[in-house]
């Protein structure tokens, strides 16, 4: 049987013009709030809608006016059925100083894994250039690491930070960037099972590992903490959160332990990936500003103790940060749910 | 292989389908994208130029900001901004959807262009290419991961039936509701849904054809019920389309 087609147009047109307008206020605001009566009315004029499509799908299949219900239906469900991820609008501050550092503690074994995995990487690169002192050249394939260590201090401590005179800026810039680039690559590795991640990690152990053997071997263990210390403190472990985030990645795509299907692991986890990506993107400028300004300097314009007590407070602070920042917090009651609270009391 | 479109089911029972983007309209939508990155590029470059009188080395320091920011916030910014489209997209009409059609997140939006890290290897996104011809909703590794597909994003409009059916114009047909109605009973909806498809993009068929293709139909009909003589005569086989079509779809449930 075929329906009345200009009828059934003309008498649902106005339900249509109605949810097309509520659902164009909600997307241009996202964190709109609706009152419950609205709720309500968009709740029966999807399903009205969804009832229209049905009619015209058995009775007419006019294309047109199926292709306008079909359209409106599906953005009035992704309105209704999407679980909200906030339900106030985003501050940063709050992302900062709490879900950042929450999700941390929340995934921490994955934080762990990778801090075994980097460490796995160093003791191996530190061994190797202590067992075959030749292997530096494959281990660390940079000009400014293949000297004598003996060497380079000389020169750096002789430069007294003017190296980089008028270049500071952009070499921060550089820093920031291109260390922010590798912790996206490392994160975004986690697809290929981990196995990319895991070997970006196990590879950055390495060179650093060779690198700080080859120094305190050479007897320059002070110049190495005073360089490293002020900017790795910070460093370091943002690459190991990224490291974290696509060790995450990985663990949803295998889904051991987890009966959700690949979608759904996937789903799961997205915040949280995002999160720590977001952290490490923070704690990298501090650490190119950090790297570009201060670790350039060494004795005698800054005493290597200096640096390495500045590394230490950094350390110190980031490891309290990760571990307290946001843990008990709770809201505080408004005034108007306290009012209700005492009235529902009574 | 990729199916070129996904199909959703409602909790209420309804399906309705997103049809899919194909790999070469979403290349051309990520040239138009590069295209307008290197664009604003140059132009903040002009910019940071004249701050180099004051400060050459932070000027430099202020391209090299603004260059990450373009290359790694651009599609971030627009698809959040504009709903699940760039530049590049909107130009091409596509959009990026939740794949169970749900309201895309921002952490969606982050994850699946910071994953563009790997599917651009080794160049060219030959890894994000492969894997999204290889996949059936057509998603490189950042949709997967980030649960999101590319579909095509057609404006739907309400059909003006007006223009199709003039209600004041004569219907020799209408003369005979014994036969109309026993049209309407014989008639089945897809026969229907041809014939109205027909009328609607007539004037995108090329003279010939439309000529042949409105004699078949006018047969399909004149084959299941016969109208006398007065009723046809004169009656071209588009007008004897035109007057079935607005029997069938004027009748009362």
């Amino acid at each position: 049987m075929i329906i009345d087609l200009k009828r059934f147009i003309s008498n649902e047109r106005p339900f249509w013009t109605e949810l097309d307008e509520m659902l164009v206020l909600n997307e241009r605001d996202p964190y709109r709030r609706m009152h419950f009566d609205e709720i309500k009315r968009l709740h029966y004029l999807y399903q009205r809608a969804s009832s229209d499509l049905s009619k015209i799908r058995t009775f007419t299949a006019e294309r047109a006016i199926y292709a306008y219900l079909e359209s409106l239906v599906g953005r009035a469900y992704a309105m209704i059925h999407a679980g909200r991820q906030e339900t106030v609008r985003f501050s940063f501050w709050r992302w900062f100083w709490e879900t950042f550092p929450r999700t941390f503690r929340r995934q921490r074994r994955t934080f762990y894994l990778s801090l075994a995995i980097m460490m796995a990487g160093a003791l191996f690169g530190g061994g190797a250039i202590v067992w075959d002192p030749d292997a530096k050249a494959v281990l660390m394939p940079f000009s400014h690491l293949q000297m004598d260590p003996a060497d380079r201090v000389a020169e750096e401590e002789a430069a007294q930070g003017e190296r980089l005179k008028g270049q500071k800026s952009r070499f921060s810039a550089f820093l920031m960037t291109h260390n922010t680039r590798v912790s996206i690559f490392v994160l975004a590795l986690g697809m290929t099972w981990g196995i990319g991640t895991v070997l970006l990690l196990y590879s950055n152990g390495v060179m650093l590992g060779a690198v700080a053997a080859d120094y305190i071997w050479a007897n320059q263990g002070l110049f190495l903490a005073g360089w490293l210390l002020p900017h790795g403190v910070v460093e370091i472990p943002s690459i190991l959160l990224a490291g974290q985030a696509g060790l995450i990645l990985a663990g949803a795509m295998i889904g051991r332990k987890s009966a959700l299907p690949f979608g759904a692991r996937l789903r799961e986890v997205i915040p949280d990936v995002v999160t720590l990506i977001g952290g490490v993107a923070i704690l990298l400028v501090w650490a190119g500003i950090v790297e570009a300004f201060f670790s350039q300097y060494h004795a005698p314009v800054i005493p290597y103790e200096v640096k390495i007590a500045f590394g230490m407070v950094e350390l110190f602070l980031l490891a309290a940060f990760l571990r307290l920042s946001g843990r008990g917090r709770v809201k505080p009651m408004s005034w108007r749910r306290i009012r209700g609270w005492i009235k529902g009391r009574r | 292989m990729q199916n070129n479109k996904l199909t959703i089911r409602t909790p209420e029972g309804v399906t309705f389908t997103l049809p899919l983007a194909g790999p070469v309209s979403r290349l051309l939508a990520w040239i138009i994208d590069a295209a307008g990155i290197l664009t604003c590029y140059k132009l903040f470059a002009k910019l940071t130029v004249l701050m180099g009188i004051i400060s050459p080395d932070f000027s430099s320091a202020v391209s090299i900001f603004i260059f990450f920011a373009l290359r790694t916030g651009y599609s971030m910014a627009f698809e959040w901004y504009w709903r699940g489209q760039t530049v590049g997209k909107r130009v091409l009409g596509l959009r990026v959807m939740d794949v169970n059609g749900l309201r895309l997140q921002p952490s969606q939006i982050i994850l699946r262009n910071l994953l563009r890290a790997v599917d651009s290897l080794p160049f060219f996104y030959l890894v994000g290419g492969v894997t999204s011809l290889i996949n059936r909703y057509g998603q490189r590794l950042g949709d997967l991961a980030a649960n999101t597909i590319v579909v095509t994003a057609t404006k739907a409009f309400e059909p003006d039936l007006d223009l199709l059916l003039d209600k004041n114009a004569y219907n020799s047909l209408q003369a005979h509701p014994h036969l109309t109605a026993k049209l309407r009973q014989l008639v089945v909806p897809e026969e229907a849904a041809v014939a109205l498809q027909a009328l609607m993009r007539r004037n995108e068929m090329v003279p010939e054809s439309r000529v042949a293709l409105f004699e078949e139909i006018a047969g399909l009909f004149k084959s299941k019920v016969s109208f006398p003589a007065e009723a046809v005569e004169g009656v071209s086989n588009e007008q004897y389309v035109r007057n079935v079509v607005d029997v069938l779809f004027k009748s009362t449930v």
